[in-house]
C-alpha cells in the first residue's frame, strides 16, 4: 500500500516547525528552502496553527493542470515529480486548495512530499503521522 | 570555511533617508561570532559616544548566529540599543520566530539608524526593505490589533516575524518592549521606546532559504542527538511540562518569592498563581518559538462574562511565565488567577516590560502606604496590595500619564524614587527593576554586576539556591568568581543565540561540534576567550556611557527582608562588586 502524510490532531500543534525543518535535512539542507511541509498560524499564534502536508490525492489536481507532465500520479494517490520536465510555471501551486505545494525559492520548481514520514519523526506532540492512502483517520487532513 | 556566508551580512536601515545597504561583515562574525558578540561590536562602531537614547543617533542592532537554522533552539534574536531607561547599555532577547526569519531573510545582523519623521513600518523581503506608511496604525489602543492588522497585510506567513511596538513605546515609556509573535517580547531595557522614538512601529521579516552543510551526515547524526535531549532530557522537562512558572511554589516555599514589594519572600497567595493551579485550571494551549520542540510558552485561557449581557462571553488566550507571575501577582500581593491574568493582559495590550511596571506599581503602593504620595499624585486611584482594579488602571495612566507623576513613573523606579523619595525600597539595580528571585546575596550581586542587570546574565538565584541547600556560607570572593565565570559562558550561549534554557544541552563540545556543522573550526580556548572578551567589551561600552559600579545604588529593602541564603550586608554586596570588577 501507498504511505501518505497525514495531520492527526492539528490542536497539539505548538508551532515549533521541527517537520519543516526536518523535511529539508532529509534532502541534505538546513534552513527551510526545501520544506515540502508548512506550518502557519491560524490567524495569528492566539489561535493555533494549520499544518499543511499533501494529502496524496487520488485524483490530484497539482497533476492534472501541468501542462508538462512533471507531475506522475502515484499509484494510490499523490503525485512524484519529474523535475526535468518541469517549465517552473506555478500553476501546480495555484492548483492545490490546501497551499500543500510549496515552491524552490531559486528554481521556481515545485517542492513536491515524497510521503517518506521524515517529518512525522521529528513532531514533538504526535500531530503527524505517516498512515496508508485510503486509510480514513479522525481528525483526517 | 563557513559552508554559507549569509549570516555574516549586516544590513543597515536608514530611516532619515529611507535608504538601505548590505555589507559582509567578517571581521564582526569570524570572531565574534553572532548574537551578543557581533551586537556589541556593531552598537560600539554604530552608537556615538553619548548619544541620546531617543535620538536618531541611537541605533537598534538586531543580530542571529551562524546555528540558526541548522539547530534547534538557536532560537533567539539579541536586540542591542543604547537604553533610554538606563541611559546606558541596553539588551534584550527574544525568540518566536524573530531569529530564524531573520537568517532565513538572509541576515546576520540588522542594524536601523536615524528616524522617521512620520510613523512607518518596515518589511524585509527578498532582499529588499519596505518602508510602510504607519500613520494609521499610530495610536491604535491595543498593541494585539497592530500585531493582526500587519498579519494581514503581508505576506510570508509561517515563514516571517512581526516585531512591533504598543502604545507604551510610542509614547516614550522608557520600559516599552517591542512584542514579537504576540507572545514573546524584547521586554526590558526600552527597546520599544527607541522604536517609538524612531517612528518605528513594526518590522516584518519574511525568508525562506536552504543553508547548505559541509556533511549532511554529520549533521543529521548530531541534530538527532541534540532533539532527543531537548525533548527527552530531565534538563528541559520543567520548561515543557509546566513551563517557568513551575519556580513558583519551590521559591515561595524557601521564602525566595518577592512578596508586596519585597517586604516578605513568602506569599499566602502563591498556590493560586502557581504553575500548578494555572496548568490545571486555566492552561489552554502550549506554543514553541521556531525550531525549538521544547514549546514553553504558556497561554492561560481566560472567560470573562460580560456583566449587562448574559450569554456574552470573551475568551483570552494570555501568556505566563515565572517572572510574570512574579511581577503582577506576589509582588503587588494579586493571589486571585483572574486577577492575575487580567493584568497581564493590560501590560501586553499598552506593550510595556511586565518586571518593571510591577516594580514600579510595588514601590507605589508602599509610597502611598506610608504617606509619601497621597491621592493627588495617584489621581485618585487607592493603589493597595492586592487589588486588580486600581492596578489595571494605573498600567493605563502609566501610558496616558495624565499628571506628573504618573510621568515620573513611565520612567521607572529609581526615577520615581528620586522624585517622591522611598529609595530604600525602590528596587531597581543598576537602574533596571529586580526580577523574580529573592534568594540570597548571589542574586543581588548578580544583578549589579551583570552586563545588563538582568537575573539572565549569570544566574546568582542558582547560587544561592544550591548554597541554601547544602548549608554552605557564601563569599564575596566565591560568588563573584562563579558568577563571573557563568556570565562569560553565556556570553558564548547568547553569541550563539542558543536559549539559555537550553544551556544544560549544549555543552563545551556540542558547541564546538554544531559550529563545525555550519564549517566554522574555533578551538575549546578560542570559544572561551571569546566570551570573556565579549563580556569586557559590554563593560567597555558601559564605562564609555558612564557606568561607574562603585557609583551603583542598593536599595535597603533586600537586607531587611530574610532570603532563603541567611543574611547578608551592604559591604558583601559592595565587595563581591568590587571583586568582579577587579576580574573582569
Amino acid at each position: 500500500m501507498a504511505k501518505r502524510l497525514s495531520v492527526v490532531d492539528m490542536d497539539r500543534c505548538v508551532g515549533c516547525q521541527s517537520c519543516m525543518f526536518a523535511c529539508a535535512r532529509r534532502q541534505g539542507d538546513g534552513g527551510l528552502g526545501t520544506a515540502c511541509i508548512g506550518v502557519r498560524s491560524a490567524g495569528g499564534i492566539r489561535k493555533g496553527f494549520v499544518v499543511v502536508v499533501c494529502r496524496a490525492c487520488p485524483d490530484p489536481p497539482c497533476a492534472n493542470v501541468c501542462p508538462t507532465d512533471a507531475l506522475q500520479i502515484r499509484p494510490g494517490g499523490g503525485v512524484r515529480l519529474r523535475p526535468e520536465r518541469c517549465i517552473a510555471c506555478g500553476r501546480c501551486a495555484e492548483a492545490c486548495p490546501f497551499g500543500a505545494v510549496f515552491r524552490d525559492h531559486h528554481t521556481g520548481k515545485p517542492l513536491i512530499c515524497v510521503y517518506c514520514g521524515y517529518c512525522a519523526r521529528f513532531c514533538p506532540y504526535d500531530v503527524i503521522e505517516l498512515q496508508e492512502t485510503g486509510v480514513l483517520h479522525h481528525a483526517d487532513g | 570555511m563557513p559552508t554559507d556566508d549569509t549570516w555574516q551580512r549586516v544590513l543597515t536601515i536608514d530611516l532619515t533617508r529611507k535608504e538601505f545597504a548590505v555589507d559582509v561583515r567578517s571581521d564582526v562574525f569570524g570572531t565574534d561570532i553572532g548574537g551578543t558578540g557581533a551586537a556589541i561590536r556593531l552598537l560600539t562602531e554604530t552608537c556615538p559616544a553619548g548619544a541620546d537614547a531617543r535620538g536618531p543617533d541611537n541605533p537598534v542592532v538586531l543580530a542571529v548566529g551562524p546555528l540558526v537554522g541548522l539547530f534547534p533552539l538557536a532560537s533567539k534574536t539579541v536586540a542591542m540599543f543604547k537604553s533610554p531607561h538606563t541611559g546606558n547599555l541596553g539588551e534584550s532577547h527574544a525568540g518566536g520566530r524573530s531569529a530564524v526569519s531573520i537568517r532565513m531573510a538572509g541576515y546576520g545582523a540588522i542594524i536601523i539608524r536615524g528616524a522617521s519623521a512620520s510613523p512607518v513600518y518596515l518589511v524585509l523581503e527578498d532582499g529588499r526593505v519596505h518602508f510602510r506608511d504607519a500613520s494609521a496604525l499610530w495610536g491604535l489602543r491595543s498593541s494585539y490589533t497592530v500585531g493582526s492588522v500587519l498579519r494581514q497585510r503581508e505576506g510570508g506567513s509561517g515563514c516571517r516575524s512581526i516585531m512591533r511596538i504598543g502604545r507604551a513605546g510610542e509614547v516614550g515609556v522608557t520600559y516599552a518592549g517591542v512584542i514579537t509573535e504576540t507572545y514573546r517580547h524584547f521586554g526590558r531595557l526600552g527597546l520599544g521606546a527607541v522604536f517609538g522614538a524612531k517612528k518605528l512601529k513594526g518590522l516584518v521579516v519574511i525568508g525562506r532559504r536552504s543553508l547548505p552543510v559541509a556533511d549532511p551526515r554529520a549533521y543529521r547524526q548530531l541534530y538527532d542527538g541534540l532533539y532527543q535531549a531537548a525533548t527527552s532530557s530531565p534538563l528541559m522537562r520543567k520548561y515543557h511540562e509546566l513551563g517557568t512558572a513551575m519556580n513558583v511554589l519551590p521559591l515561595n516555599s524557601i521564602g525566595g518569592l518577592p512578596t508586596r514589594n519585597l517586604q516578605a519572600g513568602v506569599f499566602d497567595g502563591a498556590e493560586t498563581i502557581s504553575g500548578e493551579h494555572l496548568a490545571r485550571h486555566h492552561l489552554g494551549r502550549r506554543l514553541a518559538c521556531a525550531h525549538c520542540p521544547v514549546a514553553c510558552i504558556h497561554l492561560a485561557a481566560l472567560r470573562t462574562p460580560y456583566p449587562r449581557d448574559p450569554y456574552f462571553y470573551k475568551t483570552e488566550m494570555i501568556g505566563y511565565d515565572h517572572e510574570l507571575i512574579y511581577a503582577l501577582g506576589s509582588m503587588l500581593g494579586v493571589g486571585r488567577t483572574d486577577d492575575l491574568l487580567r493584568l497581564l493582559d493590560e501590560v501586553e495590550v499598552q506593550g510595556l516590560d511586565v518586571m518593571s511596571t510591577g516594580v514600579v506599581l510595588a514601590w507605589a503602593t508602599e509610597a502611598l502606604e506610608r504617606g509619601l504620595i497621597s491621592g493627588r499624585e495617584t489621581d485618585g486611584l487607592p493603589l493597595a496590595w492586592g487589588e486588580a482594579g486600581p492596578y489595571r488602571e494605573a498600567i493605563r495612566r502609566i501610558v496616558s500619564q495624565p499628571n506628573e507623576f504618573y510621568r515620573a513613573l513611565a520612567r521607572g523606579v529609581d526615577h520615581a524614587a528620586a522624585r517622591y523619595g522611598g529609595a530604600d525600597f525602590a528596587l531597581a539595580f543598576g537602574g533596571n527593576e529586580m526580577p523574580g528571585y529573592h534568594t540570597g546575596p548571589a542574586a543581588h550581586a548578580g544583578w549589579l554586576t551583570g552586563a545588563r542587570h538582568s537575573h539572565l546574565d549569570n544566574a546568582g538565584y542558582g547560587l544561592d539556591q544550591k548554597a541554601a541547600a547544602a548549608g554552605e556560607t557564601l563569599s564575596p570572593d566565591g560568588v563573584a568568581r562563579a558568577l563571573l565565570a557563568e556570565e562569560r559562558w553565556r556570553q558564548v550561549l547568547t553569541s550563539l543565540v542558543i536559549c539559555l534554557f537550553a544551556r544544560g544541552i549544549y555543552d563545551e563540545a556540542t558547541v564546538q561540534a554544531a559550529l563545525a556543522v555550519a564549517g566554522l573550526d574555533l578551538a575549546p580556548g578560542d570559544i572561551h576567550d571569546a566570551g570573556a572578551r565579549i563580556l569586557r567589551a559590554k563593560h567597555a561600552f558601559k564605562v564609555r556611557e558612564g557606568f561607574r559600579a562603585d557609583e551603583l545604588r542598593l536599595p535597603a529593602r533586600i537586607f531587611e527582608t530574610a532570603s532563603p541564603a541567611g543574611p547578608f550586608d551592604e559591604a558583601f554586596l559592595r565587595e563581591t562588586v568590587a571583586c568582579y570588577m577587579a576580574n573582569l
